[in-house]
C-alpha cells in the first residue's frame, strides 16, 4: 500500500490552503453580520389557514394596516394577494422618520414576494405562513415594496409604497 | 493505437440525445431574447398573442426547455458516451437505456403540450399553489424517471466491468460520469416526492390542497444539486478532455480530480436551504448550517479550477507558451470546441463569485429574487454549462455522425458572440438586481421602474440580441454539420487527457463507492432530516390550486 499515496503538488497544496482560508473568512464575515450586527433572515412566525386568513374577523389580516404598538414602533399587517387584482393591502403606508416597523405579511392565494427597496427587507410570502421582518426607517422618502415571486399575469404590476415623513 | 470503437447503434443512440437536446435549445432560446427585448422596451409578445399568450408563458417555455430539457438530454447522452468509451465496453442492456430515453422523450412531449397551450404557465420552478395541467407534472416525472432508467443502464454496465476488473482503477471519464448520475439519482428524490405525493394527486383532484412551504423544501432538495448535475459533466470535459484539445496537455492531478467528484457527491444535496433563506417556515439555524455547507461545496470547485488551469498550462508550455499569463495565447484557440470551453470557463469565474454572494446567508436579503439571480445563472448554466456543451458538440457531432464540422470559423464566431452577448446581458442583469429590479417581471410594463434603470434595461436587450444571433449561428452550424456531405477522413479522435501520474498509484479509497454514498446519506439525514420531519409532521394541505395566468 505504501506506493498508493495521494500525490499532491506543493502549488496545489498551497492553493487548497488558500481556498480553505478564503472560505473561512467569507463564513466569518457572514457570521459577524448575522450574529454581531443582527442582520438576520426571517424566522418561523406563525402558521395560518390561507382560506380564512383574510376573512376571519379574529385574523389581523381581515383588517390589514398599520398599528402603533408603542411610540415610534409599528406593526404592519399586510395581505399580498393575486385575486382579484394583484395587490398589497394596504397599498400605502405612512410613518414618521425614525420609526421601527415590523411587517407581518401573508397570502390568501399563491406565493408572492415582498421586497422593500433600499432596505434589507426582502422575503417570500407563502400561503399558510406569516413572514416577518423589522425595518427601521431613519431617512424620509418613499420606499416602494414590490412583488418578487411570480404570482400570475399581474405579477409585474404588484407593488405598494411606504412614505416616511420627516 | 486505435481508439475503442463505440458501436454504430450506440453512436446513433447517443446522437439522438444530442438531437433532442439541440431541438429543445432551439425552441427555448427563441424565447430567451424575447424577455430581453421586452426589458429594452420592445415587446414582441404583442405580435405572438395567437400562439403565446404572455411574457410569462414565454418565460416558462424558455426555462423548461433550456434549463431542464436541453441540459438533461445532453447530459444523459454525454454520460452514456463516457461510460461506454471510458470502460471500453458496450452497454450491458441497450434496450433498458432506450426505454429510459423514450420515457424522457414522451415526458417532454407530455409536459410541452400544456405549456404551449398556456395550461402550465408556472415557470420552471412550478411553485404551488399555482396549479398546472396534470400532464405537466406527469411529463416532468417521466423525464426524471427516464433519466434514472438510463442511469441504471450505465450502472449495470459498470458492475459488469468491475467484476472483471476488480483491482483496476475506474477510468476517470467513466468514474466521474457515474458519480454524476448517482448524485442525480439521490437528489431527484426530492422533486419525485414533491410531485408524486402532492402535486400530481392534487392536480388530478385526488387531494384538495398542498403545503407550499413543504413543496418548496422538496423542490430545493433537488434544485441545487441539479446545478451540479449540469456542472459536473462540464467538469469532466474540462478535466479530462479540454487539456488534450487545447494543447496536448495532461491531467495535472487525477487523484484530486476524483476526490473533488466525491466531495460533490457528498456535499451537493444537503444545502438546499440556501435557496430558502427568506422563506418564512424554516428556522434561521438550519439556513445558517446550509450556508456553511454551501461554502464547503465551493471548495471542490476551487480544486477543479486549479487542476484544469494547471493541465491547460502544462500543454501550452510544452508548445512554447511563456510568461505568467502569456501561455494562454498558446492554447488552441482556433479550435471552436476549445474556444467555446475556454470562454465558458472565463465567465464561470464570475458566475462562481456571484454564486458565493447569493449563498452568503444575509447578503441574500438584498439579492433574493432580484435580476441578480438570472444574471448569475446565465453565467453558470447558460454559459459555463451551455457554451461548454456547445463546445463538446463541435467535436462530438462529427465523431458520432462521421460528418465534418461545417465551417469551424463560424463555430468560433458563435463562441465569441455568446461570450460577448452574455457579458453585456449578464452584467446589466447583475447591476439591475443590485439596484432592486425583481426577476421574472416584464420590467417594461412594471409601474415602479425608475429612470435610472433604463440604460441597463437597454443593455439587457442588446445582450439578448447578440445571444440570439449566436444561438442562430449554432443551430446553423449544427444543421449544416448533421447534413454535411463532406465526411471526416478517419473517425474523429476522442480527446482524452492522460493523467500525469499513473491512476493505479492513487489510493484505493478514491475508487470505493460505499463510504461516500453512506456519507452523502448521513449528511442528508443530519441536516435535512429534522426539518423535513418537522414539516411533514405538521403538514397543512390547506392551499387549493390557482390558475391566475
Amino acid at each position: 500500500m505504501s506506493a498508493q499515496n495521494m500525490h499532491i503538488d506543493s502549488y496545489e497544496r498551497n492553493w487548497m490552503i488558500f481556498s480553505f482560508v478564503l472560505l473561512v473568512l467569507f463564513a466569518a464575515a457572514v457570521s459577524v453580520a448575522a450574529f454581531g450586527m443582527g442582520i438576520q433572515v426571517p424566522a418561523p412566525e406563525q402558521r395560518v389557514d390561507p382560506n380564512t386568513v383574510a376573512t376571519d374577523p379574529n385574523s389581523p389580516w381581515s383588517n390589514p394596516g398599520l398599528r402603533e404598538v408603542a411610540p415610534g414602533k409599528y406593526d404592519a399587517y399586510i395581505l399580498a394577494r393575486a385575486i382579484p387584482n394583484w395587490e398589497y393591502l394596504p397599498k400605502e403606508l405612512t410613518v414618521p422618520a425614525g420609526s421601527s416597523v415590523s411587517f407581518y405579511v401573508t397570502s390568501p392565494d399563491v406565493q408572492h414576494g415582498f421586497k422593500i427597496q433600499d432596505t434589507n427587507a426582502n422575503f417570500m410570502v407563502l400561503p399558510g405562513q406569516v413572514s416577518k421582518l423589522t425595518v427601521k426607517f431613519d431617512k424620509a422618502g418613499t420606499y416602494n415594496f414590490i412583488c418578487t415571486e411570480f404570482c400570475g399575469s399581474g405579477h409585474g404590476v404588484m407593488y405598494g409604497a411606504i412614505t416616511v415623513t420627516p | 493505437m486505435k481508439q475503442y470503437q463505440v458501436s454504430a447503434a450506440e453512436k446513433k443512440f447517443i446522437g439522438s440525445h444530442i438531437l433532442v437536446a439541440v431541438l429543445a435549445l432551439a425552441v427555448g432560446s427563441l424565447f430567451g431574447p424575447l424577455q430581453a427585448f421586452e426589458h429594452a422596451g420592445w415587446d414582441v409578445y404583442v405580435y405572438l398573442k395567437p400562439l403565446i399568450k404572455s411574457y410569462y408563458q414565454g418565460l416558462t417555455v424558455h426555462g423548461v426547455l433550456n434549463a431542464l430539457v436541453w441540459t438533461t438530454f445532453f447530459i444523459m447522452g454525454f454520460l452514456t458516451f463516457n461510460v461506454i468509451f471510458g470502460l471500453k465496453r458496450p452497454l450491458k442492456n441497450i434496450v433498458l437505456n432506450k426505454v429510459g430515453f423514450w420515457l424522457m422523450v414522451v415526458g417532454v412531449v407530455a409536459a410541452a403540450i400544456p405549456v404551449l397551450l398556456n395550461e402550465a404557465t408556472v415557470l420552471f420552478t412550478f411553485y404551488p399553489p399555482l396549479k398546472a395541467n396534470p400532464f405537466f407534472y406527469i411529463g416532468l416525472t417521466l423525464v426524471v424517471v427516464g433519466s434514472w432508467v438510463e442511469g441504471w443502464g450505465l450502472l449495470i454496465t459498470y458492475f459488469d466491468w468491475r467484476k472483471e476488473n476488480a483491482n483496476e482503477r475506474t477510468p476517470f471519464v467513466a468514474f466521474a460520469s457515474l458519480v454524476t448520475f448517482v448524485l442525480w439519482q439521490i437528489c431527484t428524490l426530492g422533486v419525485a416526492v414533491e410531485i408524486l405525493t402532492m402535486l400530481l394527486p392534487w392536480s388530478l383532484g385526488l387531494i384538495k390542497g398542498v403545503d407550499p412551504q413543504l413543496a418548496r423544501t422538496y423542490f430545493w432538495f433537488t434544485g441545487h444539486p441539479l446545478v451540479y448535475f449540469w456542472l459536473l459533466p462540464v467538469y469532466i470535459s474540462w478535466y479530462a478532455m479540454l487539456p488534450k484539445q487545447a494543447g496536448n496537455g495532461k491531467m495535472f492531478s487525477d487523484s484530486l480530480a476524483r476526490l473533488s467528484f466525491w466531495i460533490f457527491l457528498v456535499l451537493s444535496t444537503p444545502l438546499g436551504f440556501h435557496h430558502q433563506y427568506v422563506d418564512p417556515g424554516v428556522p434561521p439555524a438550519w439556513k445558517f448550517i446550509h450556508a456553511m455547507l454551501t461554502f464547503g461545496v465551493f471548495f471542490p470547485s476551487m480544486m477543479t479550477a486549479f487542476t484544469v488551469i494547471a493541465s491547460l498550462e502544462h500543454g501550452a508550455r510544452k508548445n512554447g507558451g511563456k510568461g505568467a499569463l502569456g501561455w494562454i495565447g498558446k492554447l488552441n484557440w482556433s479550435d471552436p470546441s476549445v474556444a467555446s470551453q475556454l470562454l465558458a470557463g472565463i465567465l464561470f469565474f464570475f458566475g462562481g463569485i456571484g454564486g458565493l454572494a447569493n449563498a452568503s446567508y444575509n447578503v441574500n436579503l438584498v439579492l433574493h429574487n432580484t435580476a441578480f439571480v438570472p444574471g448569475h445563472f446565465h453565467l453558470t448554466v447558460a454559459t459555463a454549462v451551455t457554451l461548454s456543451f456547445i463546445g463538446i458538440s463541435y467535436w462530438m457531432v462529427p465523431y458520432l455522425t462521421g460528418r465534418k464540422l461545417w465551417q469551424p470559423k463560424w463555430a468560433t464566431i458563435q463562441a465569441w458572440t455568446w461570450f460577448v452577448g452574455m457579458i453585456v446581458f449578464s452584467n446589466s442583469m447583475h447591476v439591475l438586481g443590485l439596484l432592486g429590479a425583481p426577476r421574472r417581471v416584464p420590467l417594461n410594463l412594471a409601474p415602479y421602474v425608475p429612470a435610472e434603470w433604463n440604460s441597463r434595461l437597454f443593455q439587457v436587450g442588446l445582450g439578448g440580441a447578440i445571444l440570439f444571433l449566436s444561438g442562430a449561428i449554432y443551430l446553423l452550424v449544427m444543421y449544416m454539420t448533421a447534413t454535411n456531405k463532406e465526411r471526416v477522413e478517419a473517425e474523429v479522435e476522442v480527446p482524452i487527457a492522460e493523467p500525469m501520474q499513473d491512476p493505479a498509484l492513487s489510493p484505493v479509497w478514491l475508487d470505493r463507492w460505499a463510504p461516500w454514498i453512506y456519507g452523502a446519506f448521513a449528511l442528508i439525514v443530519l441536516v435535512y432530516g429534522p426539518m423535513l420531519f418537522d414539516l411533514i409532521k405538521n403538514i397543512a394541505l390547506t392551499s387549493p390550486g390557482f390558475r391566475v395566468w
